[in-house]
């Protein structure tokens, strides 16, 4: 076992635990229970938003699966990876302040507290909270059979011992300190992966005798690695340009981000987060990616894509550095499986138990349901991903396209449009959802439809439905200021 | 709450910002990325020792991007207060 590298792991894990101590004592003195144990009371700051935003988004996928993906297909991917340069400002910016007024006003504490205000509608409810289950279950059942796999990788630990430890250190501190202890953590995360590729991607400039020099052996391995179109020339415009509906503009519809939205303290905290996350979400995406596409020089022969970034850090970096460098991966995971796991279970308790079984449910009934179920969530998700069904990682295949597809008209129609209502709102999730499988299904089999990425098509029809069907069975129209009187 | 809130439109530019930035975002990058890309990779030129289509599309492209938003930030988004018991205050 290669203490060096585990040493600063460790230490990681440690500052973790203290954090989730200390945001229990606050949650202890607030009035607000559920406010403050799904969403924080509010009061998130600008760098604590940025960066729970930033690192929520970033998950195993853009920090082990992406830098993989570059090294094997070049500079191409790394302009694919920036369409997520958006998601620092769009999402913030469009939700924006009114989505914050809104849903202080109806006093929604999830995204489907505010889609049943808005629509007055318990089916628009039971669908929201069936798809988050289903696709964020499985969403999460895949980080922690990744993290699982990067701390065996680091330790030498079998597959069962890794995948305790893990599961230990994420349910400890969701269960015991909530969203805020969340988003903080992730703040400390954040940080460490900004710095962490910063030190990796000047380890692996050095390496491979600086850029130019980089390029040039890149250019003699195959001189497709430095053009747009990935190594085989098969990668085209229409199919990165369709990222930014997925990565970039389309992350509006993801739960986990729209319940981000609601998060913050006030409009200055906001105009920070805006600054800090387009700054850092740009430039962790563009240093991690650089450095998957410099890596191929550098340490070629690689198979598994995955190690492509534990490998070229222990490659290049003194034992300690990359314990420091490798807990950015670490982070990413850890954080994405904690906010998935809090919001799943406030899906459940909040959005169908509490909605419709108990409305009348006392402070410290709600309490322990609350902390129970997330650990009861937790331990399940232990128990799948020991020997993970094929199912599971199929579902999470289109974990996050099929949430965007269901739930984004919904959002931005019922933020902005007067017209919108719920007979539009569950046509838009169901042919959203339906569309996607279908979609999805005919990809896989004969080659992705029109040349574009699964989401492009359902996004569009999601939309057309929404539309369609609002005006078909129109009301009068609606008004905040009215609903809210 | 008063038919019209004054935040709301506010809300409602600062959203089309939003997506004027994306869309401006979105060309930049298209752009530079598929015109300077599509040569030959023998032609390329270099910047910085990356090819120049990367350079302009990827790199510059966050630094304008990351100027714009500076900008939106500092000068068109207006400070509100959320919650109703303090709406008087501004």
């Amino acid at each position: 076992m290669n203490w060096q590298v585990l040493i600063p792991l460790l230490l990681l894990l440690a500052v973790i635990f203290m954090i989730g101590i200390w945001s229990n004592r606050k949650l202890n003195q607030s009035s607000s229970f559920i406010s403050d144990y799904f969403l924080g009371s509010r009061e998130l700051g600008g760098l604590v938003l940025a960066m729970t935003m930033a690192a929520t988004y970033g998950s195993a996928s853009s920090f082990l699966g992406g830098p993989g993906a570059a090294y094997t297909i070049g500079l191409g991917w790394v302009l694919l990876a920036m369409t997520q340069v958006a998601t620092g400002y769009f999402i913030l910016l469009v939700l924006g302040k009114k989505f914050a007024i809104v849903t202080r006003r109806f006093q929604s504490v999830t995204l489907i507290d505010f889609l049943k205000t808005r629509y007055q509608s318990s089916t628009v409810v039971i669908i929201s909270a069936l798809s988050i289950v289903i696709f964020l279950f499985s969403a999460m059942a895949a980080q922690w059979i990744g993290g699982a796999h990067l701390i065996q990788s680091i330790t030498g630990l079998p597959y069962l011992g890794a995948l305790f430890l893990f599961a230990v250190a994420v349910l400890v501190y969701v269960i015991i300190g909530g969203f805020r202890a969340v988003a903080v953590t992730d703040a400390t995360q954040g940080i460490i992966m900004f710095v962490g590729t910063f030190i990796l991607l000047i380890a692996v400039v050095i390496a491979g005798g600086g850029i130019p020099s980089i390029m040039n052996d890149l250019t003699t391995i195959n001189p497709n690695l430095v053009t747009p179109f990935g190594h085989d020339g098969q990668l085209n415009a229409a199919y990165v340009t369709s990222f930014w509906i997925l990565v970039g503009v389309g992350v509006v519809g993801l739960p986990q981000v729209a319940v981000r939205a609601m998060s913050y303290r006030d409009a200055r905290s906001m105009h920070r987060a805006l600054m800090i996350g387009t700054v850092v979400v740009g430039v962790i995406m563009l240093n991690m990616h650089l450095i998957g596409v410099f890596a191929r020089p550098v340490l070629p022969g690689i198979e598994v894509a995955d190690q492509v970034i534990p490998m070229i850090a222990l490659e290049t970096l003194p034992p300690w550095v990359a314990g420091i460098v490798l807990a950015a991966p670490l982070a990413a995971m850890m954080s994405t499986v904690d906010s998935l796991l809090l919001l799943v279970s406030s899906s459940v308790v909040k959005d169908v138990y509490i909605n419709y079984f108990r409305p009348q449910a006392s402070r410290s009934h709600v309490k322990k349901v609350s902390i129970g179920f997330t650990a009861f969530l937790g331990i399940i998700v232990f128990l799948l991903s020991i020997n993970p069904p094929d199912l599971l990682i199929y579902l999470n295949l289109f974990a996050f396209g099929g949430l965007e597809a269901a739930f984004i008209w919904p959002i931005i129609f019922g933020l902005y449009w007067k017209y919108a209502n719920k007979h539009g709102a569950i046509a838009s999730m169901l042919v959203g959802i339906i569309s996607y499988i279908a979609i999805y299904q005919y990809n896989q089999a004969y080659g992705d439809l029109l040349g574009v990425h699964t989401v492009t098509i359902p996004v569009v029809l999601s939309c057309i439905a929404f539309v369609g069907v609002s005006l078909l069975f129109k009301q009068k129209p609606y008004y905040f200021e009215e609903a809210l009187s | 709450m008063p038919k019209g809130d004054w935040r709301f439109r506010i809300a409602h530019r600062e959203a089309l910002i939003g997506v004027a930035l994306a869309a401006f975002n979105i060309i930049w990058w298209y752009g530079f990325a598929y015109t300077l890309g599509s040569k030959p990779p023998e032609e390329y030129t270099y910047i910085l020792g990356f090819p120049a289509w990367f350079f302009w599309s990827c790199i510059a492209g966050l630094v304008v991007m990351i100027s714009l938003v500076y900008l939106v930030v500092k000068f068109v988004l207006k400070d509100m207060p959320f919650d109703e018991e303090r709406r008087d205050d501004l």
